[in-house]
């Protein structure tokens, strides 16, 4: 088993002229956080919306896992291990909290029609056990969640909401998760309580892999093993955050050339 | 259940079956009494005594016991409930106009709970409901005239006619999104009526003949005979009416508290999302138009065969608009909803004649008042519970 996770070769992306990812080029190990930052448009987000196949990239090659998996659809890709969040909440809101993290497991449930009709014992079983996998992860976040599996998420505020986003992205034990920063919306203290959530997930789950886009350096310097940095769709550096931190060109790419 | 509130002004302390079992009393001899009523002012005073019923239980916390009720004593409200309509029917016996306005009712909310599925759940408005409801009952007249086929076979065909049909949409349907796989729908609900119009095989603008349903020798144009006294034959289709009812209504329960009714809520918040977590969004669609399209089709099959003699005109725009108007009424999602509305919109009018000509006019109102101030319909959908009173529970 190779030490690379998730690797990108000159990964490209075009909207018309616009140039979001422009030959990038990067890699996520086992078991490692990876913190993805960058000035505004530098293609963070992008790149996880090729990654998940929500686009198909213009040039150049995603593998996962020993695996090509460029151009698969979404619908493949999570099957293949990769989970998301998204930067805007993307909860069904009049869902209950036991629905929301469900739907993250929708690809290990029995789908079938007459499975669902007519197999009411069986439905039943997996409803029970989707229950109690659903409630002893939303548990490991907060104990007042897991009382409240029947409750609709509107009514949440947003660290419980972001915390059963990523509940919905663990519940089926992908190997990469991919965070679209976490702590937009937050409260400091709230920021400071997920970064706690996110280190006990890693211990947790002991080879799981994490790319975190974030703004907040404190969450970064904090979180990450190693860094990655884009400019205009471009790795400007990497290394971990003391390094990127002191690297002149990273520090001309966020607040510009005098 | 709503009109009982009458009776007991104050919430009594009575245990929530009871007062259940109660309300479901209640509503089945209002029912009957309002399918009885003659005079406009009688249907008018139902009608008022009614929504002042509705709004009093609202009030009296009376609607919640209910709920409750439902939730923890299903098998019992369930029962209670079938029983009330067998009961209503076996009452109106010799009634032919009201019995057909029941039947009616029944098949309407038939549709409506396939429209439900569509909409409601997996967020695809479908403004030809009425077309399906229309194939469905020009497949019964064909087979019943032409061939020997069994008229509750004609049922299944019917349902299998408008999917087949239907499947010609799923590309347009499930390729467009939100008003425009409306638009679809619309241009096919309009084109399929000019198709019957022109179409002198199927009878033209005169429409056509169908003939009786028949189950193993029991004729439908026959009374059944209770206690010596003969009953109205649309007794009949009032008792298949109602079994067709309950199965949609059982198996649509079903389909919304299963793993498949989750991907199609979900696929109706978010479509993106819904891919990102391994829903295949196409499969979710076709299923559910395909499932609202064989409720139509086998609706319209057996209202095709009680009302003997379809036309184009019976399968109108504004029929479709009264469909959607069913489920919007009820609440997306919300099958108990959908119940409600179907007496509403289809009852009401038949029975307040002044009100007859300016029936679109009222629901449109009624529709626009019900988006801006109640958007969650009438009887709002709650959260999905699998198993109610098993474990996995709140």
């Amino acid at each position: 088993m190779s030490e690379v996770l998730l690797e990108f070769e000159g990964l490209a992306k075009s909207f018309g002229g616009v140039r979001a990812l422009d030959g990038l080029d990067m890699r996520v190990k086992r078991g490692e956080i990876l913190g993805l930052i960058g000035p505004n448009g530098s293609g963070k987000t992008t790149s996880f919306n090729v990654v998940t196949g929500i686009y198909t990239p213009t040039s150049g090659r995603v593998r996962f896992d020993g695996r090509d998996i460029t151009g698969l659809g979404a619908r493949k890709v999570y099957e293949a291990g990769i989970a998301r969040t998204f930067q805007r909440s993307r909860l069904c809101l009049d869902l209950s909290i036991f629905d929301n993290v469900m739907i993250g497991n929708h690809a290990r449930v029995n789908n079938g029609l007459w499975f669902n009709l007519m197999n009411r014992r069986g439905l039943r079983r997996e409803v029970e056990d989707g229950y109690a996998r659903a409630r002893e992860l939303v548990a490991g976040f907060s104990a007042d969640l897991a009382d409240r599996m029947f409750a609709p998420v509107g009514a949440l505020p947003m660290i419980e909401r972001r915390r059963i986003e990523i509940c919905r992205a663990l519940v089926s034990a992908p190997k990469l998760l991919l965070l679209d920063e976490p702590s937009a919306g937050m409260t400091h203290d709230e920021t400071a309580q997920l970064m706690d959530d996110i280190l006990a997930v890693r211990d947790r789950m002991g080879d799981l892999s994490i790319v975190i886009i974030e703004h907040e350096m404190g969450v970064i310097e904090r979180l990450t093993d190693h860094c990655v940095v884009l400019s205009y769709g471009r790795k400007i550096s990497e290394g971990s955050y003391a390094a990127i931190a002191a690297d002149p060109e990273v520090q001309t790419a966020y607040l510009g050339v005098d | 259940m709503k009109d009982d509130v009458m009776k007991t002004p104050i919430p009594v302390s009575l245990p929530p079956l009871a007062t259940g079992l109660i309300a479901v009393a209640a509503c089945a001899i209002f029912g009957w009494l309002f399918l009885l009523a003659e005079s406009e002012v009688a249907v008018l005073g139902l009608v008022l005594l009614a929504v002042l019923a509705g709004w009093g239980a609202q009030k009296t916390g009376l609607s919640a016991t209910l709920g409750t009720a439902m939730h923890q004593h299903s098998g019992a409200m369930n029962g209670a409930i079938v029983a009330s309509l067998l009961a209503v029917i076996a009452l109106l016996g010799t009634e032919h106009f009201p019995l057909l306005m029941l039947s009616t009712m029944l098949l309407y909310l038939v549709a409506a709970l396939g429209l439900n599925v569509q909409f409601g759940l997996t967020g695809m408005v479908n403004f030809a409901g009425a077309a399906f409801f229309g194939i469905g009952a020009y497949t019964s007249a064909v087979l019943t005239t032409h061939t020997a086929v069994p008229p509750l076979l004609i049922l299944l065909a019917g349902g299998l006619i408008a999917a087949l049909i239907g499947a010609l949409l799923i590309v347009p349907v499930v390729r467009t999104a939100g008003h425009y796989s409306a638009v679809v729908t619309i241009a096919f609900g309009v084109l399929f009526k000019t198709f019957l119009e022109v179409n002198e095989v199927l009878g033209g603008p005169q429409g056509l003949m169908v003939g009786s349903m028949n189950v193993f020798g029991w004729d439908f144009n026959n009374g059944p005979v209770l206690m010596g006294h003969e009953m109205s034959f649309y007794v009949n289709y009032a008792l298949l009416s109602s079994g067709l009812a309950i199965l949609a209504f059982a198996l649509t329960r079903r389909l919304e508290r299963s793993w498949l009714g989750l991907a199609l809520d979900s696929v109706r918040l978010d479509e993106t999302a819904s891919a990102c977590f391994g829903i295949n969004v196409v499969r979710a669609k076709v299923l559910a138009f395909t499932y609202g399209n064989i409720l139509a089709g086998i609706a319209g099959a057996l209202y095709g065969m009680m009302i003997s003699f379809i036309a184009p005109n019976s399968f109108t725009f504004s029929d479709s608009l009264l469909m959607v108007s069913i489920v919007l009424l009820g609440g997306l999602g919300s099958l108990w909803g959908s119940a409600l509305a179907a007496v509403i919109v289809v009852l009401v009018p038949e029975k307040l004649q002044i009100l007859q000509e300016y029936r679109f006019l009222l629901f449109s109102v009624l529709v626009i008042a019900m988006l801006l101030f109640r958007p969650q319909g009438l009887l709002p959908r709650g959260v999905r519970s699998y198993f109610p009173g098993g474990r996995a529970q709140r």
